[in-house]
């Protein structure tokens, strides 16, 4: 089970506001093309895509590639519309998949 | 001629040898915080971008969680982590009177898990025991580092400042020589720092992972192309002593982020 953390901040937001969201996952993002001490292959295992949905609709979502640090962080904006949970949604290699969810609180 | 050259030699080098083996004056320590850069001093300062901060958020559930059926969590003897463990982490290691020798932090949780809640310890660098160390040790964010007065230990701490003045490996390099003698230059593209434990676990950006302090002294000593001693071994427990006395007074601010 993966450890993650969505920030939305705290400061009253208003319908229309552009709000910045983060999110950040433990993940150890390895690359596959890394070999152990005897030489053998350290496989690949990082996540592939990230998605966040906010007010029924996808408000971002990008791919992930090897190059990608671990314990990805990311930030980026949106509109306010009503209140209600901003779901990120991590997937990637061995079947990984980790849901995150935080409620935006939104004044009239 | 010749050896009025030499006695001017050795007299030089007489007066300069003292001066190699003290440690930097209080008003000149630096921590690796003060020592990197503006963009990686903001990723530690906010918590949220801390990727240290992960591991600590997985301590806080491992702390109130049972090891086992039957036995106690952390949090059944030691209660609130922010009230018990507050300053714990600034004070190790310490001596341990059962087996009559120095413990390091992650020693000591290690021999809870064995003796007290019997379980198997967690093996040193594991994520399992590096969250716990990382939730210990930001309790003593922000306190000085007070290295333990005991008597028992002063042995131990004089073997480990003569381990810092050794020099190892292929390259002959003692670690005072990089961090008491030439701090602040570079060394293949990076600053060398003052070498001070305030902040560990440590998540490293070379790593991409979080790590101990005998991670990073093993690391240090591979560097040197010496054999690296063996993770929980009494030399690296008497280094990280002395290192803890020498940096004493120094702010905690771990799990800190470093290059």
């Amino acid at each position: 089970m993966a450890t993650a953390n969505v920030l939305i901040p705290r400061s009253v937001i208003r319908k229309g506001d552009i709000v910045t969201l983060k999110a950040i996952i433990a993940h150890p993002m390895e690359t596959g093309f890394r070999r152990t001490e005897t030489g053998g292959e350290i496989p690949r295992n990082i996540i592939r895509h990230v998605s966040c949905h906010y007010d029924g609709v996808e408000v971002f979502s990008c791919d992930f590639h090897p190059s990608i640090s671990a314990n990805p962080f990311l930030a980026f904006t949106t509109i306010a519309t009503k209140t209600g949970p901003v779901s990120f949604i991590w997937t990637g290699d061995n079947g990984f998949r980790h849901v995150e969810t935080a409620i935006m609180n939104v004044t009239d | 001629m010749r050896p009025l050259v030499s006695i001017v030699m050795l007299g030089l080098a007489m007066a300069v040898l003292p001066l190699h083996a003290q440690d930097i004056p209080a008003h000149d320590r630096l921590s690796g915080f003060e020592m990197m850069g503006a963009d990686v001093q903001a990723m530690q300062r906010d918590d949220f971008s801390n990727p240290a901060m992960l591991s600590v958020r997985e301590g806080e559930q491992l702390w109130s969680r049972a090891p086992a059926q039957g036995k106690k969590s952390c949090q059944g003897c030691h209660h609130d982590v922010a009230t018990s463990m507050t300053g714990v982490a600034a004070r190790y290691p310490a001596f341990d009177a059962g087996s009559n020798r120095p413990i390091d932090l992650a020693g000591r949780i290690q021999q809870c898990q064995t003796e007290r809640q019997g379980v198997q310890a967690a093996p040193r660098e594991s994520a399992l025991l590096l969250a716990l160390q990382a939730l210990v040790a930001l309790q003593s964010r922000g306190m000085p580092i007070a290295a333990t007065a005991d008597p028992r230990l002063a042995a131990a701490r004089e073997r480990g400042q003569a381990l810092f003045n050794q020099r190892f490996g292929q390259l002959n390099l003692s670690c005072a020589q990089c961090h008491n003698q030439n701090w602040g230059k570079s060394l293949g593209g990076t600053r060398i720092p003052q070498g001070h434990p305030t902040g560990y676990p440590i998540f490293r950006m070379e790593w991409q992972a979080v790590g101990s302090l005998q991670r990073r002294l093993r690391n240090c000593l591979t560097g040197v192309r010496a054999e690296p001693f063996a993770p929980g071994s009494p030399e690296l427990i008497e280094i990280e002593l002395y290192l803890m006395q020498r940096s004493a007074g120094m702010a905690m601010d771990a799990p800190a982020v470093r290059p």
